[in-house]
């Protein structure tokens, strides 16, 4: 199947981003395919690449960098969510990238199943 | 920046449901989902938005939130029959429960039982929560 998944929380603050990662990892393991994963509201915040967890914890914004990288998911930041929070290409973890709205859109209509993940 | 791939979308038109069930100001949910439903409207796909839970707010008529040093954002509500979004939903028992009637709402709605929202919703391809 494939998936479309829109993370409606920063990292860290709040659990929707790791378990939108969870999933996506799962998903990826059973042969679906993630599509691409739409980062919204606080969301957007999982791109700061100056993002430095302890280093016994997990490093969300590195995670989902990898992921991209290896399962060619796009991770696309709402740009007009980003620009009100400061995110903007040169604070871009790798695998990142900024997009527009329509971005959502497009992959609610080309995903089998679109998931939100936050409040 | 890397490369963004482009999905097939050509032709094919979903029922896309928007569920606002936050009030209005204290967070940014309500403003950047109504962002969302505009772009959206681009798309020439089958949209409806419901309002439910403090939702209900979002519409209600008479914002003030100059006080909050916040911009009033419900008239944009009005813009959504100029793109062809006249699915409005609100869900009858969150509209009771908060005091309001059909009447005091920005733009005219359909005042929906949760048991036939829950059906719309069933009906959905893709729901969008904020």
């Amino acid at each position: 199947m494939k998936f479309g998944i829109m993370v409606n929380e920063g990292p860290f603050n709040h659990q929707a981003s790791d378990s939108a990662y969870q999933f996506a990892k799962a998903a990826i393991a059973k042969g679906h395919q993630v599509m691409r994963v739409f980062f919204y509201y606080d969301g957007v915040n999982n791109a700061n690449r100056l993002s430095e967890p302890q280093s016994d914890d997990r490093n969300l914004v590195k995670l989902w960098g990898e992921m991209a990288k290896t399962h060619k998911v796009d991770l696309v930041v709402c740009v007009a969510a980003a620009l009100r929070r400061g995110i903007k290409d040169e604070l871009l973890a790798e695998g990142f990238h900024i997009s527009g709205l329509g971005q959502l859109t497009e992959i609610g209509i080309a995903a089998d199943r679109l998931l939100v993940f936050g409040d | 920046m890397s490369e963004e791939p482009v999905f097939d979308t050509q032709g094919v038109v979903r029922k896309f449901m928007f569920v606002n069930r936050k009030a209005p100001y204290g967070t940014i949910y309500a403003l950047e989902i109504l962002e969302s439903v505009l772009i959206s409207a681009a798309f020439e796909q089958d949209i409806s938005v419901a309002f439910l839970d403090d939702g209900v707010f979002q519409i209600k008529k008479g914002h003030d939130p100059k006080d909050l040093g916040m911009k009033n954002f419900s008239p944009t509500y009005r813009a959504l029959g100029g793109y062809d979004i006249e699915k409005l939903y609100v869900e009858k028992e969150s509209m009771e429960a908060r005091g309001l009637g059909p009447d005091d709402f920005v733009v005219k709605v359909q005042v929906v039982p949760a048991a036939e929202l829950s059906k719309l919703m069933a009906e959905q391809d893709v729901l969008i929560t904020g």
